[in-house]
């Protein structure tokens, strides 16, 4: 048996592109931290005219996923405009890629994440951004499908691991179809409580699984 | 295997002598007979033959007796024979017992087990260094204690418990004391004539032995219930068909497994730690700080501010096999039990690498892997986002 990644995986991983720092940056981003195991730090020079990207640099401390996805979005992004660069997602990595184990999705999402929210960032500094809005079961739902499900590689909602999202009194209760005591229960709970936490009127965030 | 990989997962299995191999050969394709009772044919009373001399062997390395050693599939049936045994004899009796929280999974998860049977578990807590704190285990043994379960050697970060005081405490207490010897059997002494200990875990394929063999040793007059129900072998608990080439197997990598080969095993891991923690920049050796408290083939280390599996894949690119603690590299998605138990956090258990050494490694690799080692920190931190801390 061989290694799980493809060729171009451990290419991008051996000799990642477009690493470090873009000093005064237009835009950057952080995605993940140390406690989650793998971070992403993402900078942009965006030109203001064609608002299209002129230089992309990434820093990782992450696994092999997270590496390479990295170095391939950034390859993808750089020399497009800002709305052509926010249509990527990491299944355009994946697919540059030639393909991620399903379940290393969630450490690849990660670079492409870094990337949405500094474009954001610049948007936001460009006074092009909407505004925000309530927290409503459709934004808890949107931010979930940024959750991935480990068994299949895919979100949490399109696989329908999340069966139901209450919203009251900035109170969100997300209910898991997964035994408690299964082994990716813990890891599922702590990526949807870090999704839903830094909601702006959101106090408090309870994962029940519902699957005996 | 590629023969210019550098192998330091030895802890997860080890290659088997090629001279086991050669002692194992004739019990599959002349004395394949099983092994019955004295009133048998002379096939059967040749493979009885070797199986006694098997266990035999083992006994004597443990100074215990011969019917003490009963085999079985390996450590974690061993480890569920010592526990479930144990806590059916006690059932409506005592129902309460003791274990680290560091424990290979086969006793945690037999405890868990048994907590749904409405027994209930005290996991005692470790230091940083791995280290089970007596008096708290003093404190935690009450009238409904039957067992008290403690590793000798930690799988992971290669942390020894002092089984002795440890046996002293049980004894004086009255509760049964099973200790998890498969990464310490044959590297260090475990004289059973001296030790207290009632239930003791070995396993072959750590010790260049054949995998799918163990024994448990159950001191003569423990009272343990058989798990598995069939014939009578294995003095009436285990049945099955015995395994005589691997018994044979096991019992010929005891007799290969000598005091001079952990004498190389130690230099190499000291040469290893000086390595690792003086010739690269930021790395910190988890576990005991002393090298005598640890196995002798364990090193583990922290990279900070890298994430595990790409040191590991790094690693394997340049054929060196070693495993991490990093959730990235885990079949949970978790970080490692053992690291968080020793109250580490997530990054210092992501950045954990655990290299465990055989005889069969030599001083010349232990340079190669700190060169490479250090080669790989420095590219990965120089993509890396984080900065060394006060710098």
């Amino acid at each position: 048996m061989s290694l799980p990644y493809t060729k171009k995986v451990l290419d991008h991983f051996m000799h990642p592109h477009n690493v470090g720092k873009i000093e005064n940056p237009d835009a950057s981003a952080t995605e993940g931290s140390p406690a989650c195991g793998d971070m992403v730090k993402l900078y942009l020079k965006v030109n203001e005219k064609t608002q299209i990207i002129e230089d992309i640099k990434f820093e990782s401390y992450g696994c092999a996923s997270n590496i390479a996805t990295g170095s391939i979005i950034t390859d993808l992004a750089r020399g497009k405009t800002l709305e052509e660069a926010k249509t990527l997602n990491w299944k355009s990595a994946a697919d540059a890629l030639g393909g991620l184990p399903a379940v290393k999705v969630h450490c690849a999402v990660l670079a492409v994440d870094a990337l949405r929210t500094a474009i954001e960032n610049y948007e936001h500094q460009h006074g092009l951004l909407k505004e925000k809005t309530p927290t409503t079961r459709t934004v808890v739902l949107r931010r979930l499908s940024k959750v991935i499900n480990p068994l299949a590689g895919l979100d949490v909602v399109k696989t329908k691991l999340v069966k139901k999202v209450e919203v009251e009194n900035h109170k969100v209760t997300v209910y898991v179809e997964l035994p408690s005591d299964h082994q990716f229960a813990n890891n599922v709970r702590n990526e949807i409580e870090e999704r839903i936490e830094p909601l702006w009127d959101v106090n408090q965030v309870k994962v029940i699984f519902t699957k005996q | 295997m590629e023969s210019s990989m550098i192998y330091l997962d030895n802890a997860a299995s080890t290659r088997v002598d090629p001279r086991v191999v050669e002692a194992m050969l004739p019990y599959f394709h002349d004395y394949y007979a099983v092994a019955s009772s004295e009133f048998s044919h002379s096939p059967g009373l040749k493979a009885r033959e070797a199986l006694d001399h098997a266990r035999n062997t083992i006994a004597r390395r443990l100074k215990a007796r011969d019917e003490e050693i009963v085999f079985t599939s390996g450590g974690t049936e061993s480890n569920n024979l010592a526990l479930k045994g144990a806590a059916q004899s006690f059932q409506g009796k005592r129902n309460h017992l003791i274990c680290s929280s560091i424990e290979h999974n086969s006793v945690t998860h037999s405890c868990k087990w048994l907590e749904s049977l409405g027994f209930h578990t005290t996991y005692l807590s470790v230091d940083q260094e791995g280290f089970v704190d007596l008096n708290q285990l003093e404190d935690s043994i009450d009238e409904n204690t039957f067992l008290v379960s403690i590793q000798h050697g930690n799988q992971e970060v290669g942390t020894l418990q002092n089984l002795e005081a440890i046996g002293k405490i049980c004894r004086s207490k009255e509760v049964l004391f099973h200790t998890d010897a498969s990464q310490s059997f044959t590297f260090l002494e475990l004289d059973l004539s001296r030790l207290p200990a009632d239930l003791v875990t070995l396993s072959a394929h750590k010790i260049h032995g054949p995998r799918g063999v163990g024994a448990l040793y159950v001191r003569q007059g423990t009272p343990i219930k058989k798990q598995l129900h069939g014939g009578y072998s294995e003095f009436d608990l285990r049945p099955g068909t015995e395994n005589v080439a691997g018994a044979v197997g096991f019992g010929k990598a005891v007799e290969l497994s000598t005091s001079e080969h952990v004498k190389r095993i130690r230099m190499m891991q000291s040469r290893l730690a000086d390595g690792l923690t003086h010739d690269i920049d930021d790395v910190v050796l988890n576990g005991s700080q002393d090298l005598n408290k640890r196995l002798p083939g364990n090193i583990n280390v922290s990279f900070n501010r890298i994430e595990g599996e790409s040191v590991v894949l790094h690693l394997d690119m340049r054929q060196i096999a070693v495993i991490t603690g990093s959730a990235c590299f885990s079949r949970s998605l978790e970080p490692s039990y053992v690291m968080m138990a020793m109250g580490f956090s997530h990054e210092r258990a992501h950045g954990s690498i655990r290299f465990t050494i055989s005889r069969f490694n030599t001083p010349e690799e232990m340079n190669r892997v700190v060169e490479t080692c250090r080669e790989i920190a420095r590219s990965l931190r120089s993509i890396s986002p984080l900065h060394k801390q006060g710098v």
